[in-house]
């Protein structure tokens, strides 16, 4: 079972992360899923957060006890959460949005230039999807395939091509932090 | 899917085909899905000024041959209150579903809450009953939409379904069986004669078949106390035969309407008893609870109005303690405390706040019942 909690501020995608990776775990990798959120009065600007738990029987609790993944795209959002990420848990953050502190040993720190790889794919409001990309890489929670099967409906038609790409970019990104690490620990 | 789009699906495939409504947070995901959907199959969506105007256009619409339903939050319900009580008096199937939030007042818009529930129950004024079920994921939203239509249809009542921000803001699979392999209770039309029609029949136990307004039958219908016809009859003898119906075709037939789910309820000690995101909360706490080997069961109400009397009192005679968690300062377990009339305790776990319970509260009012 996952526990995952994406968090940031409302604008950047956070529940449409959690939407976007739950559909592909429900509807395209056979497995239970169930997204919940919160989130203030602002449409925009505001702490924003949604969980999403994986389970391959049904999920009866809907929420993280303790997240064993943490995606963190704001400085609130990390100094908030990560404190209760568990421990040996993987800690996704924003590298340019997101300074980490504290026990670097506790936690699998992976850190992604989204919002900038976004932008050289040609607009920023991609950077959801290149963090999803890279997640997918990391955790292993669900697959790349379900993940591009979900996008359709979930993402504006005419930004599909391009949303792919930037899940493209943060896998492949995704998949070179994961050698660069297990290559470390050999 | 989310809950809130899960009632506009079940809604459609009841064969829900007019929504008047006015948006609220959190319940405004619903009315955005039928009016989305509605073009498809020939509905109609009307954004009204207010909840006043919605609830009142909804109930005409249903004189008219339309199945209606509409959804709101606490500030649009409690306008929708008078119009309630008029639908009860005048025996008008519609289903209207309250994505509660935080209140009183406009209280916390995006946070969630079940302090609707006596309001549902008791918020018209005047005598009558109402049916209210409460579902605990996007799918029973899914689901018990369609049976709030059939109840409706069946007793010619309001019937409420009253979700949460939560489930409404919940987002899980939802499946959603072909059109063939859904029951659905069309309203029973008048096929006799036009001058033998009658709009009502107060007999205590089923509902006068119904007419459309605009095919040629001579009736009347009022939130006044009326006669058979539908005319005003504003005597006292009038009035009990009338209330007593309201009462007693809802009464009466309660062992079929109202629905539970049980877990482990046999040679338990402790039973929780809850509804809606409360009940997913509790489970939670009652795997901890048997896992430190306490004997504790779950009674799931899914019906809450009309409420689940016998059920109630043959547990409080088996069990040391019923725990009522509830999103609210105490308010479905003041029935459970009637019910269970001081045979077993019972421990309130209230929260409000807008927030669902810790586990660990349950978990401490499941071990205070089982060590006495």
């Amino acid at each position: 079972m996952w526990e995952i909690k994406f968090s940031g501020f409302g604008g950047q995608g956070i529940v449409r992360c959690a939407l976007i990776t739950g559909a592909a775990v429900a509807l395209h990798d056979d497995k239970f899923a169930t997204m919940t959120q919160s989130f203030g009065p602002e449409a925009r600007g505001g702490a924003c957060q949604s969980q999403l738990i994986i389970s391959d029987s049904r999920v009866l609790y809907p929420y993280c006890t303790t997240p064993g993944v943490l995606i963190a795209l704001s400085q609130e959002a990390y100094d908030t959460y990560e404190p209760g990420l568990a421990v040996g848990g993987i800690l996704i953050i924003e590298a340019d949005l997101v300074k980490p502190k504290g026990d670097s040993e506790r936690v699998e720190l992976y850190s992604i230039p989204a919002t900038r790889f976004a932008e050289e794919l040609g607009n920023r409001l991609f950077a959801n999807l290149v963090v999803l990309g890279f997640f997918t890489a990391i955790t292993g929670a669900v697959s790349p395939e379900a993940m591009k099967k979900a996008l359709p409906g979930l993402v504006p038609d005419r930004f599909l091509s391009a949303n792919i790409k930037a899940l493209d970019k943060g896998y492949q990104h995704g998949v070179e932090a994961v050698s660069r690490k297990t290559g470390a620990v050999h | 899917m989310d809950g809130d789009h899960a009632l506009a699906e079940g809604a459609l495939a009841a064969g829900c085909r007019f929504f008047a409504g006015y948006p609220i947070t959190p319940s405004t995901e619903t009315a955005e899905r039928f009016a989305e959907r509605c073009p498809e199959v020939g509905g109609l969506f009307i954004q009204m000024e207010d909840e006043i105007a919605s609830i009142t256009a909804n109930v005409g619409a249903v004189w008219g041959g339309q199945k209606v339903m509409t959804v709101t939050s606490g500030p649009g319900f409690s306008l929708m209150m008078e119009t309630f009580g008029l639908a009860c008096m005048m025996e008008t199937p519609m289903v209207v579903a309250d994505v509660q939030r935080t209140g009183p007042s406009t209280g916390l818009p995006t946070l969630t809450a079940q302090q609707d529930m006596m309001q549902v129950r008791w918020g018209s004024h005047g005598d009558y009953r109402i049916i209210a079920l409460v579902p605990d994921s996007p799918q029973e939203c899914f689901d018990l939409t369609i049976e709030a239509f059939n109840l409706a249809e069946i007793y010619r009542v309001p019937v409420f379904i009253m979700t949460d921000e939560t489930v409404g803001h919940m987002h899980e699979k939802v499946v959603i069986p072909p059109a063939e392999d859904i029951r659905i209770v069309e309203r029973n039309w008048y096929m006799g004669p036009k001058e033998d029609y009658r709009p009502y029949d107060f007999n205590g136990r089923t509902a006068a078949p119904m007419v459309k307004a605009g095919d040629g039958y001579r009736f009347h219908t009022t939130g006044l106390t009326h006669d058979e016809r539908g005319y005003p009859a504003l005597t006292p003898d009038m009035n009990k035969q009338v209330v007593t119906h309201l009462i007693e075709k809802i009464e009466s037939n309660a062992d079929k309407i109202i629905r539970t789910e049980e877990d482990g309820i046999q040679g338990a000690d402790v039973v929780v008893v809850s509804y809606g995101i409360s009940s997913r909360i509790a489970i939670r706490a009652i795997q901890q609870a048997r896992n430190a080997g306490i004997k504790v069961g779950m009674l799931r109400l899914i019906t809450v109005w009309p409420f689940c009397e016998t059920k109630i009192r043959n547990l409080a005679r088996n069990v040391k303690a019923i725990v009522v968690p509830e999103l609210n300062y105490g308010q479905v377990v003041l029935e459970i405390e009637r019910c269970a009339a001081g045979q077993c305790r019972v421990i309130s776990v209230n929260s409000c706040g807008g927030a669902v319970h810790d586990p660990e509260e349950i978990l401490a009012a499941i071990k205070e019942g089982a060590n006495q």
